[in-house]
């Protein structure tokens, strides 16, 4: 249960842009990765983690988290400086969870070391596939071997809490080797504690959207959907989400505040961030954003000039006050991707109102349809409601009728 | 302007095959005429719809008055009468000619004489108009006047040898065509001191004057307060503004006299009292016979029309209340669908016709439109005697009390260049068409007359025709009568519920082809669901063609990514949105765009 205590916890994503080479099906915000530009982005992350940490001093951090883009291509003094930033300004908890997005092929020993140092606990390697010509079709930079080296290393450093990324829907991809990634990955010694399985979507403005390559069909994407559930269930892992299995007690805390709507601040380009129902996020230009942190003057906020190209004083843009009524269609469809689904009590505890109430028919008629269960616990008395199995695979359709407009 | 001396008015329109640059023309005129500069020109002024911009033609008659000084050193009144040229939209046409004293007949230089150009200008000698004819686009390289001259003289038989040489694009020759103007259209007739009696051509609702009335004045005069009476409705009114029309606006003037062209604005509440072809004269002082009017128009085209928000049905009555003032060729009824609920069986005059409508209607309207297929009128023959116009195929009577039912044929004439004759009989033939015979124009052209029935071309014909010919042949038709025909309901079937706004009438010979495309086209328009869907056609309950949506395997959007859940919430949204725009019949919700799928099951 996640009782609302003093002082409140904060969650804070980091944004590292940059990338060796952009995959063929990646739509996030990178950039390619400039020694020079690196330095430059490092030094204008810290001055906004600087500044931005005086309106979280109420705040405990429970989760770190460095995504990209390729955080594991930052220079090792950057890593440090980035964390120490992060220590130096907030109230870090002792047991926060930090997390960094790695590559193979770009973790060197070096940088797996100065996060660790930096108080870095928790590893997540993008794998994809344990196929080298699925890697290979993905535009990945990396080979099976990349990984398992970089696992070894990861593991001897210390790191025992590691999620392995994989992806379903490869081209060329068949049922039988996707079978074989994820035995090669739970055959690990020690096994990661996590593994992230999404499937392949073919994104606007990819090079996949332009030129699609042959992409196993919906049938066969759902089956391995499903053998990849059964599969680390047999193994001991717990599915807690639409895409997230873990060995008990490693649940990915910073991605969990994300379905919980807890508060989390973004640093760097294009971060978004949830601060007290507000969601906002940073501009996507990075020259914008390296501009303005890096004036000369090095003064207040309130001195600081507007940058070209930026409308407001600020590179914080999209800011939306979220309505009692967004806030409730965010509550249903982000905590519906959790297993355990969404708790009627807390929806009527925080709106007022019951679910019910609030979607007239709409939970029954699922349940009818055999999408949706209600679940009451029989100790604490709690109803939870939760996708089911075939829920899950038409969730956009059941999450859809959460919202109002 | 009050004094202006009649017989320095000329009362004209432009006719021509629809390309042959009469809007381009009309526009040089209204430049020439120095109405307005050329940097306040917008190309085709006369064409005001966004939609006639768009699609670069005209649909709406358009007038427009400009002042010409002639090289007699007089000044001359010129009114300006734009009509469309498709063949839908004779009626505006001829309303237009009605109007007028003369037309210039536009032909083009290279391309000569096509199906519309004798069409409209045998409208105009109809109308006892003066007709001139120019040659267009003589800079072509391709522009071969004298070749046109000779054929206009040997096919329509009017003089052509002196007519002016222009290119409406590039301003050669529009001087000449106004000199014509001026000495070859005689200056109307009629006396400002009888009785008034004015033609109504045209009229629109403006949401600040109210009903305005487009009127050609034949006799007398009318002004603000003179107190008018509608002939055939009986309606009376004070006309509040009487005027003229300039370019793209309403200019106001004292009165308008006999010979004049203008609108009038008068205390009219009621939009039914002002029809077009309607003759308005002065209530104190009747004239005693009113004009001959126009024909009354038939509408070919039939097809529901409905709000895909069924709270919109006052709106779209609204709409096209309004619109059938603008556009007297418009018929509605109401009607009711189980399928779409409340809406209207609207007549058309054609299939453009149909889409100009429902597109005016959602454009200038901000209506959301579901429009069923289209169909004709049937005439459906009862054992007990009855005759029955058949509009709605739901409406169809049981078969045993059916005796026989006839269907609209229609004379075509189809002017193509003889490498493409073959393939073009052949369309026809695939259309039941009856061959009647050919015509060469010269040795290169021959025009081809066919009987067809009406439901064959009122689809994708015209397409068919373009496609079939690289765009050569030229098309026209007029319904020539009713023949008796073997006809059958054929009706849809989504998951077992018949869908009654999904019915057509169709020849049995062609209904198991049409079945099968139509269930092809619906599997493929209607989206996957959770469940599985069968389509089914059926003629008097017997299936005949079967198809299935397969239920929906996956929706599941897997990635969310640096908590920025905007992304995800729009996916939402756009997946709620699209389900708006669908239609509910039972548990399947059906696009609004289904329900036209019928018109696109075009063979190759």
């Amino acid at each position: 249960m996640i009782e609302e205590q003093k002082p409140k916890t904060l969650g804070i994503y980091i944004h590292i842009p940059f990338c060796v080479r952009k995959c063929l099906y990646c739509d996030f915000l990178s950039a390619p990765a400039q020694a020079g530009q690196m330095e430059r982005y490092t030094a204008a992350l810290v001055r906004e983690i600087e500044e931005e940490s005086t309106n979280y001093k109420d705040r405990r951090v429970v989760s770190v988290f460095l995504g990209g883009g390729t955080p594991s291509l930052l220079p090792a003094e950057s890593i440090t400086r980035i964390l120490d930033m992060v220590h130096a300004c907030f109230h870090v908890e002792e047991a926060c969870e930090i997390s960094m997005e790695v590559n193979p092929g770009t973790a060197t020993l070096e940088r797996l070391t100065a996060f660790r140092k930096g108080g870095g606990n928790r590893l997540s390697i993008g794998l994809q596939s344990a196929v080298d010509s699925e890697l290979k079709a993905l535009g990945r930079i990396h080979t099976r071997q990349d990984f398992f080296d970089t696992y070894e290393l990861a593991v001897k450093l210390g790191f025992n809490n590691i999620n392995i990324d994989l992806m379903s829907a490869i081209p060329g991809q068949t049922l039988e080797s996707c079978a074989n990634s994820l035995k090669s990955v739970t055959s690990l010694q020690p096994p990661p504690a996590h593994i992230s399985s999404y499937s392949l979507i073919i994104e606007e403005g990819t090079p996949f959207y332009e030129n699609t390559p042959d992409l196993p069909d919906e049938d066969c994407e759902r089956e391995m959907y499903k053998n990849t559930g059964d599969f680390l269930l047999n193994c001991g892992y717990q599915q807690y989400e639409i895409s997230n299995y873990a060995l008990p007690g490693y649940q990915c805390l910073h991605n969990e505040r994300y379905w919980m709507r807890e508060d989390y601040v973004g640093f760097g380009i294009g971060a978004a961030s949830l601060i007290d129902n507000v969601r906002f996020s940073n501009t996507k230009n990075i020259e914008c954003y390296c501009n303005y942190y890096l004036q000369e003057k090095r003064g207040s906020k309130a001195e600081r000039a507007p940058v070209e190209g930026i409308a407001s004083a600020s590179i914080k843009e999209a800011e939306q006050k979220l309505s009692v009524q967004e806030q409730m269609e965010e509550f249903m469809f982000l905590g519906l991707r959790m297993m355990q689904g969404v708790s009627c009590q807390a929806f009527a505890r925080m709106f007022g109102a019951s679910i019910d109430y609030m979607y007239p028919g709409i939970v029954d008629d699922f349940c009818k349809k055999g999408l949706l269960e209600r679940q009451k616990e029989p100790e604490t008395g709690e109803e939870r409601i939760k996708l089911t199995r075939r829920g899950i695979d038409v969730s956009n359709v059941v999450m859809a009728q959460f919202l109002f407009t | 302007m009050a004094n202006m001396d009649q017989s320095k008015i000329r009362n004209f329109c432009i006719v021509a095959h629809i390309d042959h640059g009469k809007s381009t023309l009309a526009d040089r005129i209204i430049e020439k005429t120095g109405l307005l500069t050329s940097r306040e020109m917008q190309a085709q002024v006369l064409d005001n719809m966004e939609l006639e911009r768009e699609r670069g033609i005209t649909i709406k008659a358009q007038t427009v008055r400009t002042i010409y000084k002639a090289k007699d050193g007089e000044e001359y009144i010129l009114n300006l009468i734009d009509t469309p040229g498709h063949v839908d939209f004779n009626y505006e046409v001829s309303r237009s000619l009605a109007a007028c004293d003369g037309a210039i007949l536009v032909v083009d230089a290279a391309q000569g004489i096509e199906a519309q150009t004798l069409a409209n200008v045998y409208l105009a000698l109809d109308h006892n108009l003066e007709v001139f004819p120019v040659i267009n686009k003589i800079d072509l390289p391709s522009a071969e006047p004298d070749r046109v001259k000779n054929e206009i003289e040997d096919v329509i038989g009017i003089e052509a040898q002196d007519a002016p040489l222009i290119s409406a694009k590039n301003g050669i020759g529009i001087d000449e065509v106004l000199e014509a103007v001026v000495h070859k259209i005689p200056a109307p007739g009629g006396s400002p001191d009888n009785p008034l009696k004015a033609l109504i051509f045209d009229s629109l609702y403006d949401s600040y004057k109210g009903v305005i009335v487009f009127c050609r004045v034949m006799e007398g005069r009318v002004a603000k307060g003179t107190s008018i009476q509608m002939m055939a409705t009986g309606a009376t009114a004070d006309v509040v503004e009487v005027g003229y029309f300039g370019a793209g606006q309403f200019i106001p003037c004292e009165e308008l006299s006999a010979g004049m062209v203008g609108y009038i604005t008068a205390s009219i509440k009621n939009v039914k009292d002002t029809a077009v072809g309607d003759t308005i004269t002065d209530a104190k002082n009747p004239c005693a016979e009113p004009l001959p009017g126009y024909k009354k128009v038939n509408s070919m085209v039939y097809c529901g029309v409905y709000p895909a928000d069924g709270a919109k049905y006052p709106d779209l009555r609204d709409a096209l209340e309004k619109l059938q003032l603008n556009d007297a060729s418009l018929r509605y009824e109401p009607e009711t669908s189980i399928a779409l609920g409340f809406g209207f069986r609207c007549g058309f005059l054609g299939l453009l016709h149909l889409e100009i409508i429902q597109e005016r209607l959602e454009r200038e309207y901000n209506l959301d439109l579901v429009t069923t297929a289209p169909g004709v009128i049937y005439k459906v023959h009862k054992t007990g005697g009855d005759v029955i116009e058949l509009t709605n195929p739901t409406n169809l009577p049981d078969p045993s009390e059916i005796e026989y039912m006839e269907e609209p044929i229609v004379s075509a004439e189809i002017m193509v260049t003889t490498e493409f004759i073959g393939s073009i009989m052949e369309l026809c033939q695939e259309r039941r068409g009856r061959y009647l015979g050919m015509e060469y124009m010269e040795e290169t052209r021959a025009l081809l007359k066919y009987e067809l029935p009406l439901n064959e071309i009122i689809y994708d014909f015209f397409d068919a025709l373009k496609s079939r010919s690289r765009g050569y042949a030229s098309f026209d038709y007029e319904l020539k009568g009713y023949e008796q025909s073997e006809l059958v309901k054929l009706d849809i079937l989504i998951n077992k519920e018949e869908v009654d706004a999904l019915s057509f009438i169709v020849h049995k010979d062609s209904a198991y082809e049409r079945g099968r495309k139509m269930c092809e086209k619906l599997k493929d328009e209607i989206p996957r669901h959770l469940f599985e869907i069968p389509i089914q056609a059926a003629i008097g309950g017997k299936v005949i063609a079967r198809e299935t949506v397969k239920a929906m395997r996956k929706d599941v959007l897997a990635k969310c990514y640096g908590g920025d859940i905007t992304r995800k919430k729009k996916l939402l949204e756009k997946q709620k949105e699209g389900k708006k725009r669908m239609r509910q019949i039972g548990s399947v919700e059906i696009p609004q765009k289904a329900f036209m799928s019928v018109l696109k099951l075009d063979d190759k």
